[in-house]
Parts: structure tokens; C-alpha cells; sequence
């Protein structure tokens, strides 16, 4: 029987390699870009599991949310991106360093 | 009743599609031709719609099932972010001007980040709560890498976006921890189940949920995109970032805390003054090694938002109080000083090293003063504004018990009086350099010479802020 710690578990799962895979990558910024759905999906998991556990739609209507703004959080990401390697001509995520911080 | 749900959202809507019918409107007519019609068009809207919420509101309106709330202190809110996105919007247009980068999108971005920030200081819902905070970030993040050419600015760009993603997802992912285990996602149901016996989801979602709002309001240890953005964004966009979205994320938070949260003062109390001794400490030491001014005023920001949140961290009407007192103030500091930092050029290239303000007063003895004025109150010298600010948080703190807190608030106001007062020394007793340009720009003169008198002038009755706050610090916390 699959229960609600089991869904609980896989998001907090996808949750942790989402953050992971932004502080430890060293490769490229889509990487990043990916990462970050990766958090908002398990997210979205959380609130699909947590909605049909509790019996109550608020979850899934928050998690319709979630996705209409991370696809509109993925656009503006990328365009910023394509402007960067513009400029750059990489997108490394070492050559991300004029400005020291 | 919808009709009443949507008189409630009425200046929210009025702004959406005032925003959406300039866009419409430049767009099929002369484009960056009428940037600067609609940059003071969009900054007359602004004052119209405070002015609106100011006079006309009273009393607590929840509409849609309390996903949005119209009290006190949100109306306090969201005049403070309008004025000051009026303020940075009209001082702003020269700036990007002179440049070549007047576009009508500009004005346009910066008030459709306006109605997300008054979202958030209304939101009475985790869901509201999340929208407001991304359409306010979604529009920062375009308007921090405006300069498209710039690699700094997109560079500062790309390095916001992935951080306050980041945020989100954090926020996000407690918002579902506490929508789980308390079962309701309307801060009035959260109060309601969250008093006495807590569960240990819901704390784990609320550690989430105010990393993210930390990371918002640019909180040590989740500063470290604050100083880079600063520093590559064009100096407009960063004078709106240490305005309006400071004053609305700190907003968030006091609701956040109070509304839904309120009945377990005792659990977030020392993780906000733990946050809040870190960010005064780092933002004034960390300031003191920094050459570009845009970067100082980072840590500036850094250090200022841990004074706002030692007023938090009291838990208390009084708290709140002293919090947005101190946040109006520091809104207004910043306008004027943002100001000054848009007019310094040499050969009309913006200059941002603090060493070319060297003899400044020769330059211009009213623009020193009025800067000297400023970075006294930044500083939080006793006769200025800014130090009124200072004394109600630490009264706040020190009467919530929180004593070692005020304690450390006066050691780190002290060692950061240390960079605000070497820029007044540079301009009055620095070494010969080349002068900076003479730029005669009325807007900013204007702007800079009004907020430094309010600083002094202030001190008589703080224009009664320090009344309304009380009122929207009572409406707030029951």
C-alpha cells in the first residue's frame, strides 16, 4: 500500500537533488534551469499527495498555480540567459564571475 | 458577495489594466518615443492610487474567502510602495535617457512589480501570498538585467533570477509542509489550528517559508546575491530594489508571522533575532572594505533590514510598530540618496567609486549637504531622522526582554556609522582627484534636497508616520 510518507518521502527526495543540483553543479547554467523546475515539481507533489490525503482541492489548486508560474518563471529565466551569452558568449557557470560576490 | 470582492481589489485592478493599456497603447503607437509620457504618467497613477487607498479605506475588508485583506497595516504598505515607486520612476527617466535605454517598457515592468508587492502586504492566503511574491520577483528579475548590451547587468540578472527561484522554491516547498499538516492554506485557518500544540510539519514549513522571505528581504545568511545585483544592475533598477520591495517583503513577513503564525510567537522569535544580529553585524563590517558606492549601499541595505528585523523579532504590536517606522524611513534615506548616486558622472559616464566623490562640497555645497544630511541619518546620528528609527526598534526590542539584541543592534549601528561617515569625509576633506560633472538634473535635486529635510524637519512629529504605523501595527497583531 502506497501511503501518503511514501509521496512525502520521493518530493522530499526530488527536493533535496533540486538543491543539490544547484549548489554543486559546475557545469552549466541550464543545469540550474533545471534544477530549479525540479524543486517546484516536488513541490507540486507534496501538494498533490498532501490534497488527496486531506480530502481537500486547495492543494491541487495551488499546484495549478505553481506550474503556470514556473513555466513563466522558466521563460523569463531563459531569456536573461540568452541575453547573458550574448554578451558572454558562454554559459558556463565559472564564467559567471565579473562581479565578485 | 463579488461585487464587494472586487471593490476591496479595486486599486489593484485599476493598476493591471492601466498597465496593460499602456503596454497595448506604446506598442501600436510611437513606442520608446513616449517613454517618458508613461514614466510620468505611470508615476501620476502611482500617487492617484495612494492617495486612493490612503483617504479612502477604513476599517479590515477581507474579500475572496480572505485570500486577500484590506486593513490598516496593508494600506499603510502599500502607500509607502507607491510613493517610493513614484519617487524612483520620476528620478529615474534621465538616468536611462542619457544612456539610451528610455524604453516604455521600463515604467511598465516597475508597476506591474508594484501590484505584486501590494498583493503581498494583503495577502491573506498562501496561495495570494506566493502569486504577489512572484509577480513582484518575475518583473525584478527582467528590470535588473535592462541594460541587455551590459554584461554586469545581465550577469546581475541571471544571478537574481537563480537565487530568488531558489527562494521560491523554498518558500514554496514550506508553504506545502504547512498547507499539509495544518490542513488549510488562509492564514486565519493557520491561526486557528497552530496555538499551543504545535505539529512538526507545520515548524518545519514555517523554517521554510521564512528563508524564503529572509532571502527577500536580502537577510544574512541569505545576502550574498544582494551585493552583485546591486553593483551590475542599472543604478535606477537598484534604487527601486532597496526601496518598494524591501518595504513589501518586510510587509509579507510582519503578516506572514502575525497572521498566520501569530500563536507561536516563542518559535520564531529567536530565529528572527539570530537573523537579525547576523545581518546588522555582516552589513556593517563587510561595508567597510567596499570602493564602489551601489555595493555600500548593499551592505547598507543588509544592515538596515536587521534593524527592521530586530523590531520584528519582538513579536509584539510595538514591534511591528517600530519595524515599519523604521522601514518608511529607511525607504525614504534611500530615495534621496539613490538620487545623489544618479547624478555622479565624470565626462558623462555614471561613476560609482566613492573616491571621485573626493571635495565634493566644491562641486556643489548644497548637493554635500544634503548627502552629508543622509548618510548622517543612514548612520543614525542622534538630531536625523534615521536615528528615531533606530531608537524605536531598540525600545521595542529591549521591551519584548530581547535585551543582548538592542545590546548588539548599538555595536553594529556603531561600526557601520563608519562607512557613512567616511563618504561625508571624502566630500569635505578628501585628497585632490578629478571633479566629478556638474549634472544639473531638477528631479534628483529635488528629490535628494526633500528627503534630506524630512530628515531634519521630520523629527518634529515623523509627519505623524509613527500614528499610523501604530494604527496598522494594531491592526495586524490581535
Amino acid at each position: 500500500m502506497v501511503g501518503l510518507e511514501h509521496y512525502l518521502t520521493v518530493a522530499a527526495a526530488l527536493f533535496v537533488i533540486g538543491i543539490f543540483g544547484l549548489f554543486l553543479n559546475r557545469k552549466n547554467i541550464i543545469i540550474i534551469l533545471m534544477s530549479i523546475e525540479m524543486i517546484l515539481l516536488s513541490v507540486n507533489i507534496n501538494l498533490v499527495a498532501f490534497s488527496s490525503f486531506l480530502g481537500d482541492l486547495t492543494g491541487q489548486i495551488f499546484t495549478m498555480l505553481v506550474l503556470t508560474v514556473a513555466a513563466a518563471e522558466a521563460a523569463i529565466g531563459l531569456a536573461i540567459l540568452v541575453s547573458f551569452f550574448r554578451n558572454r558568449g558562454t554559459i558556463d557557470v565559472e564564467d559567471v564571475n565579473v562581479m565578485k560576490g | 458577495m463579488t461585487s464587494t470582492d472586487f471593490s476591496t481589489v479595486l486599486p489593484e485592478v485599476l493598476l493591471a489594466i492601466y498597465g496593460m493599456a499602456a503596454l497595448l497603447f506604446a506598442v501600436y503607437t510611437g513606442k520608446d518615443k513616449l517613454a517618458a509620457l508613461i514614466t510620468w504618467v505611470t508615476a501620476a497613477v502611482f500617487v492617484i492610487i495612494a492617495l486612493m487607498i490612503g483617504l479612502g479605506g477604513e476599517g479590515s475588508r477581507a474579500a475572496f474567502g480572505g485570500m486577500f485583506i484590506d486593513d490598516a497595516f496593508s494600506r499603510f504598505g502599500k502607500v509607502g510602495i507607491l510613493l517610493s515607486g513614484a519617487a524612483v520612476l520620476v528620478m529615474s527617466y534621465d538616468f536611462l535617457d542619457k544612456r539610451g535605454f528610455a524604453k516604455f517598457e521600463y515604467p511598465i515592468l516597475v508597476l506591474f512589480s508594484t501590484i505584486g508587492m501590494m498583493v503581498m502586504v494583503s495577502a491573506g492566503d498562501l496561495m495570494a501570498l506566493y502569486l504577489g511574491l512572484e509577480l513582484m520577483s518575475l518583473a525584478l528579475y527582467v528590470i535588473a538585467s535592462f541594460r541587455r548590451d551590459s554584461v554586469k547587468s545581465t550577469e546581475a540578472g541571471l544571478k537574481y533570477f537563480v537565487l530568488g527561484s531558489l527562494s521560491s522554491g523554498l518558500l514554496l516547498y514550506g508553504s506545502s509542509l504547512v498547507y499539509g499538516f495544518s490542513g488549510t492554506t488562509s492564514f486565519a485557518g493557520i491561526i486557528s489550528v497552530v496555538q499551543n500544540d504545535v505539529p512538526v510539519g507545520v515548524l518545519f514549513g514555517l523554517v521554510f517559508v521564512m528563508t524564503g522571505l529572509a532571502f527577500k528581504v536580502s537577510a544574512v545568511p541569505f545576502h550574498m546575491w544582494t551585493p552583485d545585483v546591486y553593483e551590475g544592475a542599472p543604478t535606477p533598477t537598484t534604487a527601486f530594489f532597496a526601496t518598494a520591495p524591501k518595504l513589501a517583503a518586510m510587509g509579507l513577513f510582519a503578516r506572514v508571522l502575525h497572521d498566520a503564525f501569530g500563536g507561536i510567537v516563542g518559535d520564531w522569535q529567536q530565529v528572527l533575532a539570530v537573523i537579525a544580529v547576523a545581518s546588522m553585524f555582516l552589513g556593517a563590517i563587510a561595508g567597510i572594505g567596499q570602493k564602489n558606492i551601489k555595493r555600500l549601499m548593499a551592505y547598507s541595505s543588509i544592515s538596515h533590514m536587521g534593524f527592521a528585523l530586530m523590531g520584528l523579532a519582538a513579536g509584539n504590536a510595538e514591534g511591528v510598530q517600530s519595524a515599519l517606522i523604521y522601514m518608511a524611513i529607511y525607504v525614504t534615506m534611500n530615495i534621496g540618496t539613490f538620487a545623489f548616486i544618479m547624478t555622479m558622472e565624470r565626462d558623462g559616464k555614471p561613476v560609482t567609486d566613492i573616491s571621485a566623490l573626493n571635495l565634493y562640497w566644491r562641486n556643489s555645497p548644497t548637493k554635500a549637504l544634503a548627502l552629508l544630511v543622509l548618510m548622517f541619518s543612514l548612520a543614525g546620528v542622534p538630531p536625523m531622522l534615521g536615528f528615531f528609527g533606530k531608537l524605536a526598534v531598540l525600545q521595542a526590542a529591549w521591551g519584548a526582554g530581547l535585551v543582548y539584541l538592542a545590546v548588539f543592534g548599538v555595536i553594529a549601528s556603531v561600526i557601520g556609522a563608519f562607512y557613512y561617515l567616511r563618504i561625508v569625509y571624502y566630500m569635505y576633506f578628501g585628497a585632490e582627484t578629478d571633479p566629478l560633472d556638474k549634472v544639473s538634473s531638477p528631479v534628483t535635486f529635488a528629490l535628494l534636497t526633500l528627503s534630506a529635510l524630512i530628515m531634519l524637519v521630520g523629527i518634529v512629529n515623523m509627519f505623524g508616520v509613527e500614528g499610523m504605523a501604530a494604527l496598522a501595527a494594531d491592526a495586524l497583531v490581535k
